[in-house]
Order: C-alpha cells, then sequence, then structure tokens
C-alpha cells in the first residue's frame, strides 16, 4: 500500500484562525511550544505538522524554525510526516510482548493490508509500533487518538475495533 | 494473604474525582489547612521520619530533599511533580493520578508551602492526556476555592498550579530534560552541576518530586496514630505502591506494606502465573531495572533486601516473564526501548545503546563470539560510568545482572 | 579570591574554587582529552571523553563541568579511565567517515589528534555510520554530516554568537543529526554563511568551500596575470599555522610567499580599505548634509550585509552602497589597474586572501563584475593560504620580509585597522574629521571605539556638528541596533557593525584554534603595525590621491558610483504569511 507523501500544505484563512486560537489559548507563551503543537497536529486530519504550519507557528511565536523543527523530530508524539486519521498505535514494549502482541501486529497487517508506518490508500489508517504507554495491566493494548483498547487478545476483538472506526 | 492496605490508596473509588466538594467531605484539603498552620521544617521532618524515599526510582530521602530546598535562598522557586512515568510495566502514578487527583493537587500546594516556592508544575505524559481534564477540573476548582492563587488560607502564602504535557519521550522524566521541555525546548537532558536545586525550571531553584512521593504527604500529615510508620520494616517503612504485569493472571496497581514477599506479590496479589508456568525471570523497577529468576521469590520486598539479592525497587514495577520468553529476547526487547528513548547527545548512551543491539542481534542468531562479550561488558561499564545522564547509566543494568543471572543465556554462540 | 586545596594524580595543587577539573590539571601540563569543550562556549559534557575518577565517587566525572572542592583527589590515568576515554574514542570511529587523507582538517583534527595520541588505528566495532552525502551547495561552506561527532559546537556559535540559531539538533538516538531546519541547504535557511561554525567544528564535518586547486591551476596558466590581495588580519594570524606565536606580525614573510607562490603581484586589501574610506567617508558627509538615510551602517562585512538582506530587508537604505575594500580593489584592479599595465581584464586572475567564508559568496554576486567577469575571481581563507604554502613546501618562519607592489599595495594604518572590531570607524573618523573641520588630527588614535565590547558608542564633535557612532561585533548586537532602528529609537548617525566575534581577526576563516584571548593580541598587533605608520589616514595614501587624480575624479564621482558603489536585495521569505490574520 502507498507510503504517505510530503506534499506541499496549503494553509487556509480558516486553519490558520484555529492555528491562532490554539496559539491565544496557550497565550502566545515562547515555552508552551510543546503544547502547542500538539494541540495544532489535533486539528490536521493526517495528525501531523506540515512544514508550512511549521513556518507559520514559528513566525506567529516568534521562535526559530530550528527549534520548532528540533521539537517535531525528538518528541515520539509528534510528526513531520502525514500520519493518519486514526493511527493505530500498537505497544511494543516487554510487557505486551510477553502478551502477545505479535498477533495484533499481525492481525492489524492482514485486516488492513499495510505495513508499520504504512499508510491505507485512503488515509484512514496507520500503523505504528510505539513504546508503552502505561496500559500495561491490559496487555496487550493498542492506543488510538488517545484512546486505550486493551486485552486485545483475539482476531474478532481486533475486528470488531476496526468496525467501529470506520 | 493479609487485609489489603489502603493508606496511601485511602480516597480511591471513596470520591468524585470530578468534586471537589466530594473530595472534602471524605477530609479533603485537611492536611493542607493543617499544613499551613505548621513550620514547614516539621513537615518536612515527619515526611523524613516516615523514611518516605523518592518513588520515581531514585529513591533519595524525600524529608531531606524538602528540607534542602526550603534552605535554598530565591526570591522565586517551582515545584514540579514528574507524572511522566514511562519505565515499561510502571503504571502506578497513571492509578494515582485517575483515582485520587485532588489528593495531588493538595500535595502539591503543600510542598509548595514548605519549600517556599509559588509555582507548581504537573508534567504528566502524552499518552495520559485523557486524564489532562480530570486534573485542569481539579487545579480549577481548587483555585475558585482559594486552595489555589493568592493568600491561600489567609497565611499570605501564593501558589499556582500548571499543567504541561509531554510529547512522547521517557528521558523527559529526567530532570533536567523535563525542565528544557517546559520550557519550549526537545527534552533533552544537561550536564549537572548546576543542579536542580539551585538553579532547575526558568534557572530558578527547583525541587522535583513523583506523583507517589508527592501523594503520600496529605495522609502522612493527617496520620496522628502513626499508622503509616506501622507498616514496613528497618529502613523500608510504610507501604509501596507496585505494578505488577507480564505472565500474570491480575496484573495491576496494589499497595503493600514493605516487607511482602515477593512470592505473595505475584501469587496472591497478581493471581500467580497465568497456566502455571515456570518464572524465566522478574524485572524490579522498570526497563532499567536489574533482573533475577525464581530464587527471589521468598526475598521480602524492601529497600535493602532487594538490593541485597542484586535488584532494585526502582519505580516499583514488577515484570514477570515466564519460561516461553527467552532471556535473549527480553534483553532486545529492553535493549530496544533504550535505543528508541536515548536523547542522542552524549556518546556513551548514543553509540554504546546501538552497539549492543547490534551484539544482541548476534546472540539471537546464534552468533555472537567471545570478542563480541567482552565488547559488550566494555560498552555497558563505559555507559554505566560515563553517561550524561541517569538513562544511559542504567539502560544496561538488564543486561549486566542478566549475565550475572543467567550466565547460560551468553554461551558462545549465543545459547537461549 | 577563596582557594582550594587538591590533589590530581597525588599532586597537590592549590587553585580558586570554581575552577573545573579540566582547567585545573591544565595548570600541572596534564592536558585531559576533550572534543565538545571550546574555551569560548558555554561547557556542555556531551561527549563524555573527559570523564576521569575522583575518589569517593561510584561515576567518573565530566572534567570540563565539575568544579573542584576541597580535598578532592582526581585521577586522569588509571585503568578505568584510559578504557573508558579510548572506548569512547573507538565509539565515535564506528560512526565516523573515515577518509582522513581527503578531509580538508587532516593533521589539523582533533579525533583524529586524540586517536593518534591513544594509539588507536581502527575501532574495533562495526562500522555504523551512514555515510550521508556531502553538502556542498553554496559558495561558501561545505556540510559533511558522516563526520559529525555531534559535539554541538557549530550550533553554539551560530546560536549564542550569531543568534540565528541556522543549526540545530533533530532527531533522538541515534537518529540525531546536526542540520538545518527541514534539511535545506544553508543558504537557503536563516544562515548568512559567516563559517563561525566552521570556525569551532573539531573534526571535517563543518570546513570552507576549499577553492586551492582553482588558485593553483590559475597559476600554472602562461596565459593568465594573476594578482592577489591579502585583508589587513591575515597577517597577524598566519602564523599561527606555523608555529609563530598566535598574534605575531608576518606581513613580510606573507608577502615573500604569495610571490614564491607565483602570483604575478602581490597586492594589498589595504588599498581597497583607504578606498572604502574616500567613498564612505563622503558618503556619510553627503546623507548628513542632505537628509540621506541615517543611521548609516558600514556594508564591507559580506555576513553583515546577508544578515541584512535575509533579516531586515526593509532597512537595506541603511547600508552604505559603498562596496567592500575587496571588492572595490576588484574593480580596480579590472579597470584601473588593467589599463595601467596594459592587459585585458578576462586575462587578469584577481585573488583575494581573506580571514572570512562570506566573502567567496560576496565574489560571486552576479552585481560584483561586468562584461561576463567577477572583479574578484577566487576568495581563499587563511587556512587556504596555509595549505598552499604548505603545498609548495616553503618554510614560513624562516622567510625573509618582502614588500607589496605598487600601485594596488600601498595602505595606511587607517586601513590595516579594519580587521578588528572599531577600525572602519575609527578609519573613517579619521578622514571625516579632517574633511569637515579642516583641522589636523592628532592624536590620531580614537580611543572610543577600540575593546571587545559587545557594542561601544561614542559621540564625536566635528564643529559643526556632533556625529553619535556605534560599533557592534557579533549578530546578536547588531540585532539590537537594528531592533532599535525598527523601532524609531535609534538616534546613531554612523554605525560599524561586524559579522564576526572581534572582527574580521575572529573571523570565520581564520586558522583553527582561533580564540577570543588570540583575538585579543591580533587585536593588539594590528593597533601596533598603526602606530608604526609613517601615514595613518586613508586621504593620504598617495597611491589613492594618483588613483582620482587620474581615473576616477573625486569621491562618489560617476565613475567612483559605478564601479565603487552596488545595491543590495531583499531576501524574499520562503513563506509569505501576511495575508492571514493579524496576531
Amino acid at each position: 500500500m502507498l507510503t504517505a507523501q510530503k506534499q506541499d500544505y496549503a494553509l487556509t484563512q480558516e486553519l490558520a484562525a484555529k492555528i491562532d486560537l490554539v496559539l491565544a489559548s496557550h497565550d502566545y507563551d515562547q515555552t508552551q511550544i510543546v503544547g502547542v503543537l500538539l494541540d495544532v497536529q489535533d486539528l490536521i486530519e493526517q495528525h501531523y505538522i506540515p512544514e508550512t504550519i511549521a513556518y507559520y507557528i514559528a513566525e506567529k511565536l516568534d521562535v526559530k524554525i530550528s527549534n520548532i523543527y528540533d521539537c517535531i523530530t525528538f518528541y515520539s508524539s509528534l510528526s513531520e510526516r502525514p500520519r493518519a486519521k486514526y493511527p493505530i498505535q500498537i505497544c511494543n514494549s516487554i510487557v505486551c510482548q510477553v502478551n502477545d502482541n505479535q498477533s495484533i501486529f499481525s492481525t492489524f497487517k492482514e485486516l488492513l493490508g499495510i505495513d508499520i508506518n504504512e499508510v491505507t490508500y485512503d488515509g484512514r489508517f496507520t500503523l505504528e509500533s510505539v513504546p508503552c504507554f502505561g496500559a500495561c495491566d491490559q496487555a496487550p493494548a493498542v492506543r488510538i487518538n488517545g484512546t486505550i483498547y486493551g486485552r486485545l487478545d483475539s482476531h474478532e476483538k481486533i475486528e470488531k475495533l476496526l468496525n467501529k472506526l470506520l | 494473604m493479609s487485609k489489603p492496605i489502603h493508606f496511601i490508596t485511602k480516597n480511591f473509588d471513596k470520591y468524585d474525582v470530578s468534586s471537589i466538594g466530594s473530595y472534602m467531605n471524605i477530609g479533603g484539603f485537611d492536611a493542607l489547612k493543617k499544613a499551613v498552620t505548621m513550620d514547614g521544617e516539621d513537615i518536612a521532618t515527619i515526611i523524613a521520619e516516615a523514611k518516605v524515599k523518592g518513588r520515581g526510582g531514585a529513591a533519595y530521602d524525600m524529608g531531606r530533599k524538602w528540607s534542602q530546598a526550603r534552605a535554598v535562598i530565591g526570591e522565586k522557586k517551582v515545584v514540579i511533580c514528574n507524572a511522566d512515568e514511562g519505565e515499561p510495566c510502571t503504571f502506578k502514578d497513571r492509578e494515582l493520578i485517575t483515582k485520587d487527583p485532588f489528593n495531588l493537587i493538595e500535595s502539591m500546594i503543600i510542598a509548595g508551602y514548605t519549600v517556599k516556592a509559588q509555582d507548581g508544575y504537573i508534567y504528566m505524559r502524552e499518552e495520559y492526556a485523557h486524564l489532562r481534564p480530570l486534573l485542569l477540573n481539579a487545579i480549577r476548582q481548587a483555585k475558585s476555592y482559594g486552595f489555589l492563587g493568592t493568600n491561600i488560607l489567609g497565611k499570605g502564602f501564593d501558589f499556582n498550579i500548571h499543567l504541561y504535557s509531554g510529547a512522547g519521550a521517557y528521558v523527559c522524566g529526567e530532570g533536567t530534560a523535563l525542565i528544557h521541555s517546559i520550557e519550549g525546548k526537545a527534552g533533552r537532558p544537561r550536564m549537572k552541576p548546576p543542579f536542580m536545586k539551585q538553579s532547575g525550571l526558568f534557572a530558578l531553584p527547583t525541587c522535583v518530586n513523583n506523583v507517589e512521593s508527592l501523594s503520600i504527604v496529605p495522609h502522612l500529615l493527617l496520620d496522628d496514630k502513626k499508622e503509616y510508620q506501622s507498616y514496613g520494616i528497618g529502613e523500608s517503612m510504610g507501604t509501596k505502591l507496585i505494578s505488577v504485569g507480564g505472565n500474570v493472571i491480575t496484573p495491576g496497581v496494589f499497595e503493600i506494606p514493605f516487607g511482602t514477599t515477593v512470592r505473595e506479590i505475584i501469587y496472591n496479589y497478581a493471581g500467580g502465573i497465568k497456566e502455571d508456568r515456570a518464572i524465566r525471570l522478574i524485572q524490579f523497577g522498570g526497563a532499567s531495572g536489574k533482573v533475577a529468576n525464581a530464587d527471589i521469590l521468598d526475598i521480602p520486598y524492601t529497600y535493602e533486601d532487594l538490593q541485597n539479592s542484586g535488584v532494585i525497587v526502582g519505580s516499583g514495577a514488577i515484570l514477570v516473564i515466564d519460561e516461553r520468553t527467552s532471556v535473549i529476547d527480553f534483553l532486545r526487547a529492553t535493549q530496544a526501548f533504550f535505543s528508541h528513548e536515548s536523547c542522542g547527545q552524549c556518546v556513551p548512551c548514543r553509540e554504546g545503546n546501538r552497539h549492543i543491539k547490534l551484539f544482541l542481534e548476534k546472540f539471537a542468531a546464534g552468533t555472537a563470539t567471545q570478542d563480541d562479550i567482552n565488547a559488550m561488558k566494555k560498552i555497558a561499564k563505559i555507559m554505566a560510568m560515563s553517561s550524561l545522564c541517569g538513562l544511559g547509566e542504567t539502560a544496561q543494568n538488564a543486561l549486566v545482572s542478566a549475565m550475572k543471572v543467567f550466565p547460560e543465556s551468553f554461551a558462545i554462540g549465543g545459547a537461549k | 579570591m577563596e582557594m582550594v586545596n587538591i590533589k590530581i594524580n597525588n599532586i597537590p595543587l592549590q587553585v580558586e574554587k570554581g575552577t573545573k577539573i579540566l582547567q585545573a590539571a591544565k595548570k600541572l601540563n596534564i592536558d585531559i582529552p576533550h572534543l565538545c569543550y571550546h574555551p569560548d562556549q558555554k561547557v556542555k559534557a556531551h561527549c563524555r571523553i573527559c570523564s576521569v575518577e575522583v575518589v569517593g565517587k561510584r561515576r567518573l566525572l565530566a572534567a570540563c563541568s565539575t568544579d573542584v572542592w576541597e580535598g578532592i583527589e582526581i585521577h586522569t590515568d588509571t585503568p578505568i579511565v584510559r578504557d573508558t576515554q579510548v572506548g569512547i574514542l573507538q565509539l565515535i570511529l564506528a560512526n565516523h567517515e573515515q577518509n582522513c587523507l581527503t578531509c580538508a582538517r587532516n593533521q589539523n583534527c582533533d579525533l583524529q589528534k586524540l586517536c593518534s595520541r591513544f594509539n588507536i588505528l581502527t575501532s574495533h566495532l562495526p562500522d555504523v555510520s551512514d555515510h550521508l552525502p556531502v553538502q556542498n551547495t553554496n559558495p561558501s561552506i561545505v556540510h559533511d554530516p558522516s563526520k559529525c561527532i555531534k559535539c554541538g559546537r557549530c550550533i553554539r556559535a551560530c546560536q549564542d554568537i550569531q543568534g540565528i540559531s541556522a543549526l540545530t539538533y533533530a532527531g533522538r538516538s541515534d537518529t540525531i543529526r546536526v542540520t538545518t531546519a527541514y534539511n535545506k541547504p544553508m543558504e537557503q535557511t536563516d544562515c548568512i554563511l559567516c563559517g563561525q561554525c566552521s570556525l569551532v567544528c573539531p573534526t571535517g564535518a563543518i570546513v570552507e568551500k576549499d577553492d586551492t586547486q582553482k588558485v593553483i591551476d590559475v597559476l600554472q596558466n602562461p596565459k593568465k596575470h594573476v594578482i592577489v590581495q591579502v585583508a589587513p588580519s591575515v597577517r597577524v594570524s598566519l602564523g599561527d599555522a606555523f608555529k609563530l606565536p598566535t598574534g605575531s606580525i608576518v606581513t613580510g614573510q606573507m608577502v615573500t610567499a604569495l610571490r614564491m607562490l607565483g602570483f604575478d603581484r602581490v597586492f594589498d586589501t589595504n588599498f581597497g580599505a583607504d578606498l572604502t574610506i574616500m567613498e564612505e567617508g563622503a558618503e556619510l558627509l553627503n546623507r548628513i548634509k542632505n537628509g540621506g538615510k541615517l543611521p548609516m551602517i558600514t556594508s564591507c562585512s559580506p555576513g553583515w550585509v546577508n544578515f541584512m538582506e535575509k533579516h531586515y530587508g526593509d532597512y537595506i537604505d541603511h547600508l552604505s552602497s559603498a562596496k567592500s575594500p575587496m571588492e572595490m580593489f576588484g574593480a580596480m584592479a579590472k579597470t584601473y589597474y588593467s589599463k595601467q599595465v596594459g592587459i585585458d581584464p578576462k586575462d587578469i586572475v584577481t585573488v583575494s586572501i581573506m580571514p572570512c567564508t562570506a566573502k567567496k559568496f560576496e565574489a560571486a554576486r552576479p552585481e560584483m563584475g561586468r562584461n561576463n567577469t567577477q572583479d574578484i575571481d577566487i576568495v581563499l581563507t587563511t587556512r587556504e593560504l596555509t595549505k598552499l604554502i604548505k603545498y609548495v613546501g616553503l618554510n614560513f618562519q624562516n622567510l625573509k620580509a618582502g614588500d607589496f607592489d605598487s600601485p594596488l599595495g600601498s595602505g595606511t594604518g587607517a586601513a590595516v585597522i579594519f580587521g578588528t572590531t572599531g577600525g572602519v570607524m575609527e578609519a573613517a573618523l579619521r578622514t571625516v574629521y579632517e574633511k569637515v573641520t579642516g583641522k589636523t588630527l592628532d592624536p590620531v588614535d580614537f580611543a572610543d571605539v577600540r575593546g571587545f565590547q559587545g557594542i561601544k558608542e561614542a559621540t564625536v564633535d566635528l564643529g559643526v556638528r556632533k556625529v553619535k557612532i556605534a560599533i557592534a561585533h557579533t549578530l546578536i548586537n547588531a540585532k539590537k541596533i537594528m531592533e532599535k532602528i525598527k523601532t524609531g529609537t535609534c538616534d546613531y548617525d554612523f554605525i560599524e557593525i561586524m559579522a564576526c566575534p572581534g572582527g574580521c581577526i575572529g573571523g570565520g576563516g581564520q586558522p583553527i584554534g582561533t580564540t577570543t584571548e588570540i583575538k585579543k593580541q591580533r587585536m593588539e598587533s594590528l593597533y601596533a603595525i598603526d602606530k608604526g605608520m609613517k601615514l595613518r589616514k586613508s586621504h593620504e595614501n598617495p597611491d589613492i590621491i594618483a588613483l582620482y587624480k587620474d581615473f576616477l575624479g573625486e569621491p562618489l564621482s560617476k565613475k567612483a558610483h559605478d564601479l565603487l558603489h552596488t545595491h543590495y536585495h531583499k531576501v524574499q521569505k520562503e513563506h509569505d504569511f501576511s495575508k492571514f490574520n493579524k496576531k
């Protein structure tokens, strides 16, 4: 399946206004870059920070673009590449590993027809292998846009989850 | 099994976590009201007498830490609640935030009062973003009731709490990395000195505490009968939240009195091993913790006893792995974690993690040589001795302890 | 100052409280190995190779960042220390492009020196370098990321000296790299090609573009008349590479070396500097008299001009229209001199030796030439000249002193001080003062404009009017002044700005190992040369007087305007968000 391509993202008046609201909610405080970037990322359907928007934030907050780029590439929760409407984050840590997360990986790959870090053709789903997000008592677990789906220990449970999102 | 103890967790499921009124009905903010009538030094003494050690993993004497923080001279000071809990198999702070958010807020205000800080920062990992509304609501309500803001309880003491989010970097649990993140930069650690105590967030004197460490404080202040001190043994006084996970039947967060045996923890609290399989290894303290084999089952869970058995309390995580997983595969998963989380600045950690990952792959493939083992040991030592921060220093704890406890796994050619 | 008693390798020593272990060891003549440490930068303690053993501590401590305390016992050479240092070196080597023979920093590389010191011939670890391609897209600076050891010195220079932060870390763990935002070529970012990064890089990761082969080729071309000009700061810096004491004045040997290299004429940029004063001085007086744009700001620092064009493009009218000394020289070489010697400008090749990487960019500007020839054909940095001298096998220290050729080889004392911050201003004042007041200036020194302070101010009484002046070096200080201009709170008339700390003596093309201490020595040497010269005011240079009489007419004449003045271009920002909602 296609891997999402990085394209020049067109910044619209509407989106710029939304970003300005995010900036205002953070008081245009330069120290709150991380929070700003997380909130702006949620405004973008593919859950990433397009380059154009990074420059926009840099100008509005009066911070160096190199600092913004550093933050985007340093923090795992921020992405410079388009992801998907529903990034499916599968825990790869040892606790989920000993609770058969391999089955989750293979089931999702099979059902969606994509590999890790690939995106479905409609941009709806991508698979990401992520470290522990603290749901170890519900291992093996998956996190999608902040919601945790635990004890995914059967094919049926995973199918049901995908159907809910479709 | 003895009756479950609920000292730290006494408020769990006892009030509506979205309502300050509900919290106050069960005695919420009584500790703060008492605290502001006391001398800060006396508060620090109570904590010291309860022998509370930092619960993020560093296990530094908390009473002494607060006393030292008090003594630092500065017009503006800061307290930080480190809610960046990120060690695999550690989820106790999650429970404390989910089930007792007002207690955490109250404890921070007490912290601010004790060390004479005006601002508190909660730095919570992005993966707990669903708990932000809970905390923001608690902060807002506390402010409207006058427990935050200016002249709190008429004592001329100002304090505000700010909630900051992490963004997916375990290294931000390290103090200097955490403050860089709050300051709007990539969360990479810096050298020490300067120490956080003197110069931390925004170059202000800063006192950092773990969620659990803070959460104990209000309960201690109201513990006239010294119930906390009746639990535990020796230097390991009181109770501890542990998070048990892996191949156990009922993984979860449990409050145990220090001195409970590992066997009791795994087979009683956590329900034993699925399908009654044999235990391959137990890792204590998170990914940066050391490993033990089943010989440790009858050891009491205390700081001293664990240390004598070659492991640590650390974050309170207890990861139980059954015989289906090999030691090498366990180490590769642990290594993958640190390879992903290293900040990349210092040579020992960045390059050391990279090479040990390659060596472990050779073990898995059965192509490792004696030279590889020697090189691996050397690199692990370099990392432990000279890394810039605790991540690099402890990343190879699992490996080094595994080499001692499971020498057969490192036979030449790479046996499993 | 409070003293503490310490021991290093069992040797007792007394040092001031607050001394770091690294400096304490230096007092005993022990050099603890280090890579990310730089004396002019904030301590980073990243590389960890300065780790030493301290009695009572269970981990090794970084010598560069640890203060000594009363009674501390340090060991710099125990087995664990050595194993750690060697181990760290091998870890670095395993992720390093090892082609020393073709590297610009061969024999002048901190990493290489440490490998040699520890007798490391190879890393026993597998090669994990990603062998990324070299980035070579601008005339000034070359970036080779696979030689980068992530020490962060370049990032510090760009951020703390220039306030530009074109370079940053990006990524985490083994994907960490030193790069620009979105990995754009440096010239497409906020970078102004000042080369301060290349001056502090310990390896060959960031270096100046090497144009030495071009010079060798053209020198060996019998059809070309190759002339060279040398900037003032080079003559007090070149000796560093030949083991002469730092700050040594080596003008004579330098001229002889250039002659022996095969240049047909050895000229002096100081000639161009005197010329610049004539034009710029006249321009300043013209603006003051006729209500022209004030404050007027000098334009001889190409890094500073790049900064203006990129970051303060709406204010480029403040820049003096006068070209830099190098370019004025070039223009005269290809017109006035060409006529004098009867050689077609197409057969004249002008080579400039500069302490500067941005000069390579300046020389390539389309407006710096005419009729399909550039006024300056090749720019070499001080570092490249060093290589050429070694290439030809000259024993530099022992060369006999030589003299510059005529007529473009003469310069006054005012010209030579162009190389230091405050020098251009002082040179201009010497001429402007006499022109306006009609009085002789004695003494000729303007002490107020001298020194290493970031921003200096003074008021000069020219009789008919007081002129308020300012001098700034580094772009952090330049920005402070520009912000004043932007908000209309600037009351200066004339400002000298140098992009590099200390002025050209601290330029990005200077010898590796340049520090603030060394710059101060170079500064003193330049003022010493000035003091020892008979002619110390630009307008007294007889060759300059002849040039105007025979060729240019007078300052700001049409001919002077065409050849010696230029215009600037505002650089359009990559993203224009002006149409979006205001804040």
